[in-house]
């Protein structure tokens, strides 16, 4: 056994925390819910193109704007298309858009949070200061901002949101990364003369993981409404591709003649929404059992 | 005190040069020529050149970057392509409106949030308890547009209440400027209330664990001046900061809102100007709201070592 898989063993933070987070996580009925609600949208999602329902961009110009009914469960809209469907295509695209922009923070911020934090002096003083800088603006102007300047789709507002969720997490990849880099582990890694990829790698990116893997949780249930909100405001998914955000603003022109039309998507974000908030804050709770 | 924050601006002068980079940049960054854009169908190389020229296209990027910021310092933030107005006058018309709904939605906040989260942390592990915090998630999770959409649907198209949307300005009649913004601020306030319910009670459960409390239970007082006057007002200080910090969050919400409402207000502008392409106008809302959202990180600390006499001397 190498000496540095030693100090990993002799090192019981990580694992240890891990194992007693996910226990009590398990015993948290809430954030099950949460979680729950949100395999629920997942599996949907998934199993879109098997479900026995019409095309998102299928028209039936006998049936339009018909309210709730047996042939359409949630109704249709101003050009007959069932809403149902595009309920459940369009949370491929909310999903996608949570998913994939906190990937994008997440890829981005990780890596120039835990620069600043281990190599500090310079490096530390740029990066924060650029980290300040974006901060200052608030998240959905910068959102919308960016995905004005890269052009009205759903893979920009990606961008966007990615990009304007970016700095909290180099900021607390950061910030952990500084936390870790006091610890005994730490010293004897350096001590044995690991790599600085090594250090970062078995010991830095283990233990700053629990907090960014919260932040994550909750962002992407803010990126959700984020994209639903561009899209809203047609700088997200454009039509005839089904999105939440975008049946919105199309429902809005018809809530005298069509309600259903506006509720079922604003339905679909809160639950989408909520789930995402609960699982994070059952998995702040875990972590951290003192905040609960 | 004023050390405090001439030191503090000292620092924040870096972070807004850095935002002002970035501004810029972002418009470097857009696909064609701006040239074009500007000359329309005039597709005349004379006046290509005119143009480019005019707007010192042809200058390297970090001169035309020193010309912008240079203006912007001097208060000109360009002109705005779709209305000819220069971009802060713009911005200072629009502005007071904004003003005018924030103002409106924190008040809500702070009537639903504050009481709500003291109730909370006062009967922790309760049914209020937890009916306040399913309250406050699902205020946090529900997206402020839908929730306009649908009051718009109860309060305006079917019990005919409250109008859905038309702006009236407050100085010219007061009572209805505040009946036609009254939806608006309460679509706008819910989620601020949701945020601030969590602090308060937050704050509240740590105040009433400490010592001074008990003490004041101790010595005989009425629960209501313990609650009051000794917790509350030590958990007012977080309180007050979280309010300050809200203003980035009440801007963006702003956004949505008054589309939805059809308020002509700073959100309207931003809406507006990114559809239309009027790129100056969107850089300089940027450039103001980071510089806004900078100085009211200011404040929140300034208004900390006020409430917290502890930090005073620190």
């Amino acid at each position: 056994m190498s000496s540095a898989t030693e100090i990993y063993e002799t090192e019981p933070l990580a694992p240890r925390r891990r194992s007693r987070a996910l226990a009590h996580l398990l015993n948290n009925p809430v954030a099950l819910f949460g979680a729950a609600l949100v395999m629920f949208f997942v599996i949907t999602a998934l199993l879109a193109p098997l479900l026995p329902i019409p095309g998102p961009a299928e028209t039936d110009w006998a049936a339009v704007r018909k309210a709730p009914s047996a042939a359409h469960w949630l109704g249709t809209d101003e050009i007959g298309r069932d809403v149902l469907s595009r309920m459940i295509w369009g949370a491929q695209a909310s999903l996608l858009a949570g998913v994939v922009s906190v990937a994008i923070a997440l890829g981005l911020g990780i890596p120039l949070g835990v620069m600043a934090g281990y190599r500090r002096g310079w490096t530390d003083a740029v990066i924060s200061r650029i980290t300040e800088a974006l901060l200052a603006a608030p998240f959905l102007i910068l959102a919308i901002a960016l995905a004005a300047f890269l052009g009205p789709s759903l893979r920009n507002a990606m961008i966007a949101i990615g990009l304007s969720a970016m700095p909290i997490f180099i900021r607390i990849a950061r910030g952990q990364t500084l936390q870790v880099m006091t610890e005994d582990y730490v010293e004897s890694a350096r001590a044995i003369g690991l790599t600085h990829g090594a250090i970062i790698w078995r010991y830095v990116l283990p233990n700053i993981f629990p907090p960014l893997l919260v932040q994550a949780t909750l962002t992407i249930a803010t990126a959700i409404i984020a994209e639903a909100s561009l899209s809203f405001l047609g700088l997200g998914q454009q039509p005839p591709a089904p999105s939440w955000g975008s049946m919105l603003n199309t429902a809005k022109a018809f809530l005298e003649q069509a309600p259903w039309m506006a509720m079922w998507p604003g339905i679909a974000i809160f639950l989408v929404v909520l789930g995402f908030n609960l699982l994070g804050d059952g998995l702040r709770d875990a972590f951290d059992p003192r905040e609960s | 005190m004023l050390s405090f924050i001439g030191r503090r601006i000292l620092i924040a002068i870096p972070t807004i040069l850095l935002i002002s980079v970035f501004v810029f940049f972002l418009q470097k960054l857009l696909p064609g020529d701006p040239v074009l854009a500007l000359a329309g169908e005039d597709r005349n190389p004379e006046i290509l050149a005119f143009l480019r020229e005019k707007y010192r296209l042809n200058d390297p990027l970090y001169v035309q970057y020193f010309t912008w910021i240079g203006n912007a310092l001097q208060g000109d933030l360009g002109i705005s392509l779709r209305t000819q107005q220069p971009v802060l006058t713009l911005i200072g018309q629009k502005l007071p409106v904004t003003i005018q709904l924030a103002l409106m939605a924190l008040v809500i906040a702070v009537v639903i949030g504050v009481p709500a989260g003291i109730l909370s942390a006062y009967r922790k592990g309760t049914w209020i308890d937890w009916l306040a915090n399913i309250l406050a998630l699902s205020g946090l999770s529900v997206p402020n547009f839908w929730l306009g959409i649908m009051l718009i649907l109860l309060v305006s198209v079917k019990l005919g209440w409250l109008p859905a949307s038309g702006y009236q300005p407050f100085l010219e009649d007061p009572l209805q400027s505040m009946r036609t913004m009254l939806m608006p601020a309460f679509v706008l306030g819910t989620g601020l209330a949701a945020t601030l319910m969590r602090h308060t009670r937050s704050a509240m459960l740590g105040v009433l664990k400490s010592d001074y409390v008990r003490t004041a239970r101790a010595k005989g007082l009425s629960e209501t001046t313990v609650v009051v006057k000794h917790a509350l007002r030590n958990a007012l200080v977080p309180i007050v900061t979280v309010v300050t910090l809200l203003f980035g969050e009440l801007l963006g919400g702003a956004v949505l809102t008054e589309q939805i409402f059809t308020i002509p207000g700073f959100g309207k502008l931003v809406v507006d100007a990114v559809f239309n392409r009027d790129y100056a106008v969107v850089q300089g809302i940027v450039l103001c709201t980071a510089v806004a959202f900078i100085a009211m990180n200011i404040l929140a600390d300034a208004l900390y070592r006020v409430l917290n006499p502890r930090m005073r001397n620190s």
